[in-house]
This record gives structure tokens, C-alpha cells and sequence, in this order.
């Protein structure tokens, strides 16, 4: 237990003095940031263009924003604040591979599966902190400048994006213990992501896929019920739990 | 009591057998030169120790507990360091050191004071700067340090010595006969100067085994030629040596060889005696760890 700490400790240090984690920080809070500024200037951006749009027919009239806009907007924005935690981390693993840091570690004496165990607590820390905080942000500007309450499920929607975010994490310590490299861990990832998109175009594999997690946005307008999420979080769960067990006997067996 | 037992292993990466049945035995508190050409196995051999790499067959077994692939229980016994150590080079050689300590399960104060201690054996004890900066000799002591701290009944050094300059080889030399009297040393090289400096013990590996092992005095006397060299003053009682005994062949100006088989050394001395030769010198000659590597490699 008391190494699993100290390693632990040691890549909290390492995500800190690399600067990822300032870089995360950033990129989260502007992101938080963003939502709640988009949406407030919407109407003064319509009204800016509304001479162009009203040769093309469109006639701009009395435009009111809500904290819903500001919520499609955190929902479209996060994507993208994932795709940046990926890039950074998906080299927890690799870089160690490849520098070999890891063999000075393991003839310590520091068993092998917990290193697999403290980079996905280290991974889900700062996932869970840096989304957090871009919540956070922008629930409290829109509770400031509008009133929460007009997103409906928000709490859950939120969670449902969390938990697509932790399968990413399981999925990049998974390929993580496959491969050797970086790229490889990406692409795994990604291509992961992608086969799980296709298959739920698919109607009668829609709700079980974890995609369906990223459609938060009819459950803002209340036109989805939380319940029918209910297999897809269940899928997800089991998917992202598997990853984690499977990687440890692979990293055990790992030629390092 | 055998600190290192390795029996009968093989190894084959692709189609190239490295280990062919290697064979070894390394006694408590010897300095065990581990020799061999590049890429004879030595590297693979420490990493199957070390449980980094999985033997086709064979066993090991260290302070009398076998060997595990994928496991590292062994290696509370184990110091290792590798040809080029890896640190993490966000942390300074203390940070590192307490890292080290704190995974081997050293409660604060006494990693604080083992630290200490190894930084000023291998001399860095004042260095504040991260390990990004260091140079290759510094990582090298740094490595020697960590591979010390949790005080290994067996510290394995894969090559410490091939990269540095003289003076840095010196440092860790010193420092692998400082470290003698706490552990036992196990460290492989092909630089046989360093061996014969250090070494109380080798092991010759060619073709995938063990040709030669032992204490260094026992191989050197084992191995000991029958060849005498005898130099005198003057070249003229070279001659009259020449003439006495055609055995003996002239090695260069001022002296002949002999070989033990072919005329006694005591029937030289006596004619020496008679004719009151002044000598400068009669000598067996000893074997070379080169010559032994060289014969061996040729096998």
C-alpha cells in the first residue's frame, strides 16, 4: 500500500513539474470559461451580422440566450478538452517504456500491477479535477447570469460524460500495456472510439453502446429520460472495468 | 553459500540462441567479473536475474528463492544497475533516492539518512541540481547509489564502466571495492583491465555458455603457461645460452624463452651458477586475462 502511495505521489509530481497539468488547468478553465461567454454573446454577434443575414432572408429579431445555451455549448466544447487530456497522457506508459525508467522501479521491489493501478488513479484524478472545474465554472457563471434549472438531467448528463471520459482513460492504460508506442496507444484509443460510434448507428445496438452517452443533449430538453441511459452506463462500466483488469496481467507479462 | 544459483539456462530470441545451457555460481561476497564479447548474452543473463526476462528454460535462484518472471520478490536481495540508468530526471539525486527508499519501505528518517549516506559515498552529496542536467558519470554513481540503498545481498552492474573516462572509471571501481564489504557483486564488462584490478572471481561467457569460471587466482594458476623468459646483461651469455640449450628460442634482443616441457628451469639455473651469468631476470610468465579471452573466444 505504502509504495502504491509513493508511486502514486511520484507521477502527481511528474504530471505537475512537466507542466501537464498547468496545461490541462488552462485548457479546462478556458473552456469553462467559454460556454457561459459564448452564449452571452450570441445576441450581440446575431445582431452584429444581422445586416448580412437579412440580404440572404433571414431576419435577426429579439434574440433571448438561456443557461441552455450555454450548457450545448459546455457539451460541444468538451470533446475537445478530452481530445487534449488524451494527447497529453496517452504517454504515461510509453514515455517510461521508452526511457526505461520503469526497470529501476521494478527491481526496487514495486510489484508490477501497481504501476498499472496508480497511473489510472493519477489518470482519473486529474480527469474528474480538470472536468470538474470546467463544470464548475460554468455553473456558476450561468447560475449568475441565468438560472440553472432550464437544463433539465443536468447533473446526470454531466455524469454520463464523465463516465464516457473514464472509459477513454481505461481504454489508453489498456493499449498502453499492449504497445510500445505512443501513436499506437492513440490510434487504439481512437479506433476503439470510432467502432463503438459505427456500431451504434446501428438502432438496436444505439442504447447499448457507450456513445449514446455523448448524446446529452435531449436529456437537457428533458425529450430523453435518464433511464433509457441505463444500459449504455452499465455497458460502459463493465467495458472500462474490464480494461483495467485485463491490463494488469498483460503489464505482468510485459517485456519491459 | 552461493548467493546466485543460475542452472542449465536457455534463451533463444528469433532464430539466435543466446543462452545454450549457461551454468553459474556466485559466491557471497566475491566482485564476480562476468565477461564476454558484445552481445555474448551478459545483458540477457542479468535481466532473467532481475526477472525482466523470461528464460526459454533453466533456473534461478537468488539467497536460495527462485526466480519468477513478471514477479519482483526476488529483488529485495537484488541491487541492479543497468548499462544506462534511466532516472526520473524531474527529481533531484535526493528526491530520487528518497523515492527509491520510500518504495523499498524505509520509514522517512532512516531513507533520509541512508540517502545521505550513499550520496557521499559516491560523491554527490552537495549536487542541488535536477537529474536532467547530469552527465553520464554522475548517473552512473547516481545509479550505483540507488542500486545500494535498500542494502542488496547482490548488486548486479550490467558494463558500469564501458561509457566513462579514466578517471570516472576509477571513481566507480572504487566505489564496487568500497561496496565489497556489504555486498556481494556481480558485474559484467569487457574491459579485462577493470577485472583484473577488481575482481576476485570471473566467468568467461562465449556462445551462449560459460567456458571458464572460478576464483581469479585459481584460473590464472590453471591456466598458468609453461613458458619461462630469461633476460641477461650482456648478449654474449645469451649466446652461450643458445648454444648450451637449443630449446630455448629467442624472444627478443636481450631474451630467450622455454618452455617447462622441453628443458627444466633448474638445469638453467645451475648452468647460470657455473658460469656465473648476471641476470636481470627469470621469470614464468603469467597469463593475460586478454590471452585467456582470446583463446576462449576463438573456441
Amino acid at each position: 500500500m505504502k509504495s502504491l502511495i509513493v508511486f502514486i505521489n511520484k507521477e502527481l509530481c511528474e504530471q505537475y513539474r512537466s507542466g501537464r497539468m498547468v496545461i490541462l488547468g488552462i485548457v479546462f478553465i478556458l473552456l469553462g470559461i467559454m460556454n457561459p461567454a459564448i452564449a452571452k454573446l450570441t445576441p450581440w454577434l446575431l445582431e452584429a451580422m444581422a445586416d448580412s443575414l437579412a440580404e440572404s432572408g433571414m431576419i435577426v429579431t429579439d434574440v433571448t440566450v438561456s443557461a441552455m445555451d450555454s450548457w450545448v455549448q459546455f457539451y460541444k466544447n468538451i470533446p475537445m478538452g478530452l481530445i487534449a487530456f488524451l494527447l497529453l497522457e496517452s504517454s504515461i506508459f510509453t514515455k517510461e517504456y521508452a526511457s526505461g525508467t520503469l526497470i529501476l522501479s521494478l527491481t526496487k521491489g514495486l510489484a508490477r500491477y501497481k504501476v498499472v493501478v496508480s497511473k489510472s488513479v493519477v489518470l482519473t484524478i486529474l480527469w474528474t479535477v480538470c472536468y470538474g472545474m470546467c463544470f464548475g465554472i460554468t455553473y456558476g457563471y450561468n447560475a449568475y447570469f441565468w438560472d440553472n434549472a432550464t437544463a433539465q438531467n443536468l447533473f446526470f448528463s454531466v455524469f454520463c460524460w464523465w463516465l464516457f471520459g473514464v472509459l477513454t482513460i481505461a481504454l489508453t492504460v489498456l493499449f498502453s500495456t499492449l504497445l510500445r508506442s505512443n501513436s499506437g496507444v492513440l490510434l487504439g484509443v481512437g479506433g476503439t472510439i470510432l467502432v463503438c460510434y459505427l456500431v451504434g448507428l446501428l438502432p438496436q445496438a444505439a442504447k447499448i453502446m457507450p456513445t449514446r452517452l455523448l448524446e446529452t443533449t435531449p436529456l437537457l430538453h428533458g425529450a430523453s429520460l435518464p433511464n433509457t441511459y441505463m444500459i449504455a452506463i452499465l455497458s460502459t462500466a463493465i467495458l472500462g472495468l474490464l480494461c483495467f483488469i485485463l491490463s494488469i496481467p498483460l503489464f505482468n507479462k510485459k517485456q519491459l | 553459500m552461493d548467493i546466485l544459483r543460475m542452472t542449465e539456462l536457455y534463451k533463444r530470441f528469433g532464430d539466435q540462441e543466446v543462452l545454450r545451457g549457461l551454468t553459474l555460481s556466485v559466491p557471497e561476497h566475491s566482485i564476480y567479473g562476468f565477461i564476454g564479447k558484445n552481445g555474448a548474452g551478459k545483458t540477457t543473463t542479468m535481466k532473467m536475474i532481475l526477472g525482466l526476462l523470461k528464460a526459454d528454460s533453466g533456473s534461478i535462484v537468488v539467497h536460495g528463492e527462485p526466480v519468477v518472471y513478471g514477479q519482483t520478490s526476488t529483488n529485495q536481495y537484488l541491487g541492479y544497475l543497468p548499462d544506462v540508468p534511466a532516472f526520473y530526471s524531474f527529481m533531484t539525486a535526493r528526491e530520487y533516492l528518497h523515492f527509491c527508499g520510500k518504495m523499498t519501505g524505509f520509514k522517512k528518517a532512516e531513507g533520509e539518512a541512508r540517502s545521505q549516506e550513499l550520496l557521499e559515498l559516491v560523491g554527490l552529496g552537495d549536487e542541488k541540481h535536477r537529474i536532467r542536467g547530469f552527465s553520464r558519470g554522475m548517473k552512473q554513481r547516481l545509479g550505483i547509489a540507488q542500486a545500494l540503498l535498500n542494502r542488496p545481498k547482490l548488486l548486479i552492474c550490467d558494463e558500469p564502466t564501458s561509457a566513462l573516462d579514466p578517471v570516472g572509471r576509477k571513481e566507480i571501481l572504487d566505489i564496487l571495492v568500497a561496496a565489497r564489504e556489504q555486498t556481494t557483486v556481480l558485474f559484467s564488462t569487457h574491459i579485462l583491465s577493470d577485472v583484473e584490478r577488481i575482481c576476485t572471481d570471473v566467468a568467461f561467457l562465449n556462445n551462449g555458455v560459460v567456458e571458464i569460471q572460478g576464483k581469479l587466482s585459481d584460473i590464472k594458476t590453471r591456466y598458468r603457461s609453461r613458458e619461462y623468459c630469461i633476460e641477461t646483461e650482456n648478449e654474449e651469455d645469451l649466446l652461450a645460452l643458445r648454444q648450451a640449450f637449443p630449446a630455448m628460442k629467442p624472444l627478443d634482443q636481450n631474451s630467450l624463452t622455454f618452455c617447462e616441457d622441453a628443458l627444466s628451469p633448474f638445469d638453467a639455473l645451475r648452468f647460470v651458477s657455473d658460469k656465473q651469468i648476471p641476470l636481470r631476470k627469470l621469470e614464468r610468465m603469467e597469463p593475460s586475462l586478454e590471452s585467456l579471452f582470446l583463446e576462449v573466444a576463438q573456441k
